[in-house]
């Protein structure tokens, strides 16, 4: 440590002489932002594969009756659809983010274990090309949903489960080993004076993520394994007629899949969290209660699991329970919706990209969450589950909620990775195209469910036809819209008005107080936080 | 030229759509039981209340947008905690959801407590089939999809309840506590009828209870909810209530119906049928239980269902032939329909199989021969 400098020269005319160029440079890296860059190009991508499958999706539903697709194909597009957006988009663009923001905030030179680094990314996209593959198998790919119920998944599925399992365990490693990168590194390589109660809360909310993605990646390897050895080796874990129950794989599924539906939200409240202050030139009201509402609902986020099976038969008692715990969750969840409102309350707000797309995460994640909230009252989730009222729930606060925060995201530090300004003209057509389609895709969604149309059906009845044709005219033209971020995106690298340190009137934090684009190696010599 | 044609026919799509279309309600049913009124209730309790905390939430965070904007010339406030408000916004929603709770549990328990049914009904979910049985009475049928395939392939008009038809539908009487047992042959199906707040999975191998008491005549329909594989979407239900005198002689006829058919069974075995009549029946009967899987043209879909047409056991192995067809074939798709079809029906089915598509094997099976293997196996 006591050489720090003369290491910083040394770095700096290796990296400038001998560092592999072209393909190699990005196979082999070790830098954590260009890592980043290799996980937010590789999540857009899959969102993209990903939305396309959606577009089959609504193209089939556009209309009663069967018109482009077979059945069993329209399942495994639901099916490959939400694997590749939870496992594909989301989780990789967080870890993208968490790579390149989570060193620049706290002072760090890069990631704790880079080499790591370098694999916990280049393996997904092998998990991706062999799910994707599966699909042109005889047969087909999964199609038994991205939840894969037992035993639609072992004694009633085709040969492709063995290719899912196996995609799915190469994403749980790759899942596992970013989180153990990020914990060492939030815990390690914190800049000195960087106390716990100064770090921004982006990095606070990735390191309960990371500990959540340890204590629950492992237990999805256990069932998919369990899933495995149940078709393929004789065991009964999920078969009733040797002595297993089917109602178990939802059990451990689930205490994998509740948390795992935090683990996709908590870094959002992070990025939120920075933005509001930036354009209300603010401080964030409550700092130290978001942290610990952001604890606490990692904490129920275990204990919550079983309100995805309230109609599996469960005992009075257990319903009791799950939906206490249910309810008592949206607690701290509306603690930070307070905070963020009291943050711009009295504020000076500009509206630039980034806050435009965090003032609508606020409005619709609210929104998923009181439909949330309605769906943990047992007695009416007996109605609700398994509807498309639970779809348009579970899109609310994926899609307007996770992915409106991670566009929020890449808007916000844009002129930090690239150095330049992006075309103000073009993302706010993509803010507004995004929004106003997301609403005509998603609001009339809820009133399908509460009509009566189930989730994961091909054909309808003729009652949801006017409804369904406005939900799918809404998710061409949301599908349509994010082609405009591409544009924005690939404008923004190429060049454009040239980016301040800090572009941004209000924004806070290590990371503006170095030059954009950042520079390669960043906080060789750590900064001293006051 | 040919896009304005393809432009054309979707306006003319969009036209006609919504015009066939029946008027979509907006909102939950309240339904026709005492249950599903009060869960109507607890739905609206609770929207209300988000609706209260979402004007709140979002006036004042509209109202900061519109007046505390930097374009207005305000200077940005410096407060970022209170203890005193941090700690009124968790105990306000706290109390709210323990008033939600209450009678949310109320109607919880009501709907748990299927104590002193007059009538039990066993629902079995297979691929993709209900299957009811009256405990208490010497009645079991099953219920599949009425919807003819050529309205959902659009080559027919689609009817008023497109999807949504059975060939038998359920009866029960009305003004009766009727219990439902659910169960499943293969996959997890959900049995759910929305008038009655009734929806409950159907798990292989255990048993869930739920109950009903509907108070009015009528027809009920509802459908699996939970993913059952290929045609999840094309297993309806449909309840028809009647009034008890009405439900009592239905079921005094449907059971002199099955008796008779018993009976008819039984004077079968001692008769041989034509190949026109088993060619025919065979093609009817398989056309309706076998194609969804194994296709009409007998190709099966390569990688999930085997190929009949050509198939060794078809062609060669007879009694296993009749075996599979009887009993299914265990840890696969493969069900048997020695409970769901009369012995003329699986004869016709299974000579269909082995003369159709080019398999010519030139057999005909009779009632008897099936009815052989099926002693075999007792
Ligand atoms: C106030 C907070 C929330 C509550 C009370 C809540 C409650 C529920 C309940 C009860 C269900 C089960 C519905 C059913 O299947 O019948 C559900 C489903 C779901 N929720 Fe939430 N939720 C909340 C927030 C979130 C968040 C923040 C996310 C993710 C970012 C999320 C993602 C999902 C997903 C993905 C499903 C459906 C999974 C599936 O069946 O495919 N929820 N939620
Ligand atoms: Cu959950």
């Amino acid at each position: 440590m006591s050489s720090v400098t003369d290491q910083t020269l040394d770095h700096d005319s290796h990296d400038h002489h001998h560092a592999p160029k072209g393909l190699m440079r990005w196979l082999l890296t070790t830098n954590h932002k260009d890592i980043g860059t290799l996980y937010l190009i590789f999540a857009f991508t899959m969102f993209l594969v990903g939305g396309a499958m959606a577009m089959v999706i609504r193209a089939e539903l556009f209309q009663p009756g069967l018109q482009l697709v077979e059945p069993n194909f329209f399942n495994q597009m639901t099916t490959v659809h939400g694997l590749i957006m939870v496992f594909g988009a989301v989780m990789p663009a967080f870890t993208g983010l968490a790579n390149w923001m989570i060193p620049m905030m706290i002072g760090a030179p890069d990631m704790a274990l880079p080499r790591m680094n370098n694999w916990s990314f280049w393996i997904l996209p092998f998990a991706f090309a062999i799910l994707l593959a599966s699909l042109f198998m005889e047969g087909g790919g999964p199609a038994f949903g991205w939840t894969f119920y037992a035993p639609l998944s072992t004694t009633y599925s085709n040969d492709s489960t063995a290719l899912f399992v196996f995609a799915v365990h190469i994403m749980g490693i790759s899942s596992i080993m970013g989180a153990i990168n990020v914990i060492v590194t939030i815990v390690n390589l914190r800049a000195p004076g960087m106390t716990w109660m100064k770090l921004p809360l982006f990095v606070w909310t990735w390191l309960i993520t990371a500990f959540l993605l340890i204590a629950v990646m492992p237990v999805l390897a256990g069932v998919v394994t369990m899933v495995l050895t149940d078709k393929y080796f004789g065991t009964s874990f999920f078969d009733a007629a040797g002595g297993g129950d089917p109602v178990m794989f939802q059990h451990i599924f689930w205490f994998f899949g509740h948390p795992e539906v935090y683990i996709m939200i908590l870094p959002s409240f992070g990025i939120v969290s920075a933005i509001i202050p930036a354009f209300a030139r603010k401080p964030l009201f409550g700092y130290a209660s978001m942290v610990y509402a952001t604890a606490s609902i990692a904490g129920l986020s275990f204990i919550v699991w079983a309100h995805h099976m309230f109609t599996t038969g469960m005992p009075l008692f257990g319903e009791l329970f799950f939906m206490y715990c249910t309810m008592l969750i949206a607690v701290p969840t509306g603690v930070k919706v307070f905070n963020w409102v009291a943050t711009m309350w009295r504020g000076a707000m500009t509206f630039e990209v980034p806050m435009l797309f965090a003032l609508a995460f606020v409005i619709l994640f609210t929104i998923g969450g009181f439909s949330g909230l309605m769906l943990a009252i047992t007695p009416v989730d007996f109605q609700y589950h398994d509807t498309y009222f639970v779809v348009a729930h579970f899109h609310y606060v994926l899609v307007s909620g996770a992915i409106f925060s991670i566009y929020a995201a890449a808007y916000y530090w844009l002129p930090k990775w690239t150095g330049y300004m992006f075309d103000e003209f073009l993302a706010k057509a993509h803010f507004w195209c995004s929004l106003i389609s997301v609403n005509i895709l998603f609001f009339p969604m809820h009133f399908l469910g509460l009509a009566g149309m189930p989730r994961r059906i091909p054909d309808y009845a003729l009652q949801f036809a006017d409804v369904n044709q406005i939900v799918s005219i809404g998710g061409f033209a949301f599908g349509l819209s994010q082609l405009i971020f591409l544009a924005v995106i690939v404008k923004a690298a190429r060049g454009g008005e040239k980016a301040e340190a800090k572009p941004w009137e209000g924004a806070e934090g290590l990371e503006w107080t170095v030059p954009s684009p950042a520079p390669y190696h960043t906080f060789e010599t750590p900064p001293v936080i006051k | 030229m040919d896009l304005k044609k393809i432009g054309l026919c979707w306006l003319a799509a969009l036209v006609t759509i919504p015009s066939q279309a029946k008027d979509m309600p907006l909102n939950l049913s309240q339904g026709v039981t005492d249950i599903s009124g009060q869960v109507y209730d607890l739905h609206m309790t609770i929207f209300y209340i988000c609706c209260i905390i979402g004007f709140i939430v979002f006036g004042a965070m509209f109202y900061s947008i519109v007046r505390h904007r930097k374009s207005r010339g305000v200077k940005p406030a410096n407060f970022h905690e209170s203890t005193k408000v941090e700690i009124l916004w968790t105990a306000i929603p706290f109390m709210i959801l323990i008033g939600m709770a209450i009678p949310a549990t109320k109607t919880l328990i009501a709907m748990e407590n299927s104590d002193d049914a007059e009538l039990t009904i066993q629902v079995t979910g297979s691929q993709w089939k209900w299957h009811y049985k009256y405990f208490e009475h010497d009645l079991e049928f099953y219920s599949v999809l009425a919807t003819p395939k050529k309205q959902i392939e659009n080559k027919l008009a689609k009817g008023e309840n497109y999807l949504l038809e059975v060939d038998r539908p359920l009866v029960i009487p009305t003004n009766t506590k009727v219990r439902f047992l659910m169960t499943s042959d293969d996959v997890i199906h959900s049995w759910w009828v929305p008038e009655f707040a009734v929806k409950k999975d159907a798990n292989p191998g255990f048993i869930n209870e739920a109950w009903t008491n509907v108070p009015k005549p009528g027809i009920y329909r509802g459908q699996c909810a939970e993913l059952c594989g290929k045609d999840h979407g094309f297993m309806p239900v449909v309840v028809i209530a009647k009034e008890q005198a009405e439900f009592d002689a239905w079921l005094a006829e449907q059971v002199a119906k099955q008796q008779a058919r018993e009976a008819e069974e039984q004077r079968l075995l001692a008769m041989q049928l034509s190949e026109q009549e088993l060619m025919d029946l065979g093609k009817r009967t398989y056309d309706q239980f076998c194609s969804a899987c194994h296709q009409p043209n007998g190709q099966g879909l390569p990688g999930m269902f085997p190929a009949l047409a050509g198939s060794e056991m078809v062609t060669q192995d007879r009694q296993g032939h009749i075996d599979i067809v009887l009993h299914g074939k265990a840890g696969t798709a493969m069900a048997g329909y020695g409970k769901q079809l009369s012995l003329k029906e699986l004869a016709a089915v299974v000579t269909y199989e082995r003369n159709a598509w080019g398999n010519n094997t030139g057999e005909l099976i009779q009632a008897a021969d099936v009815q052989a293997r099926k002693n075999a196996a007792d």
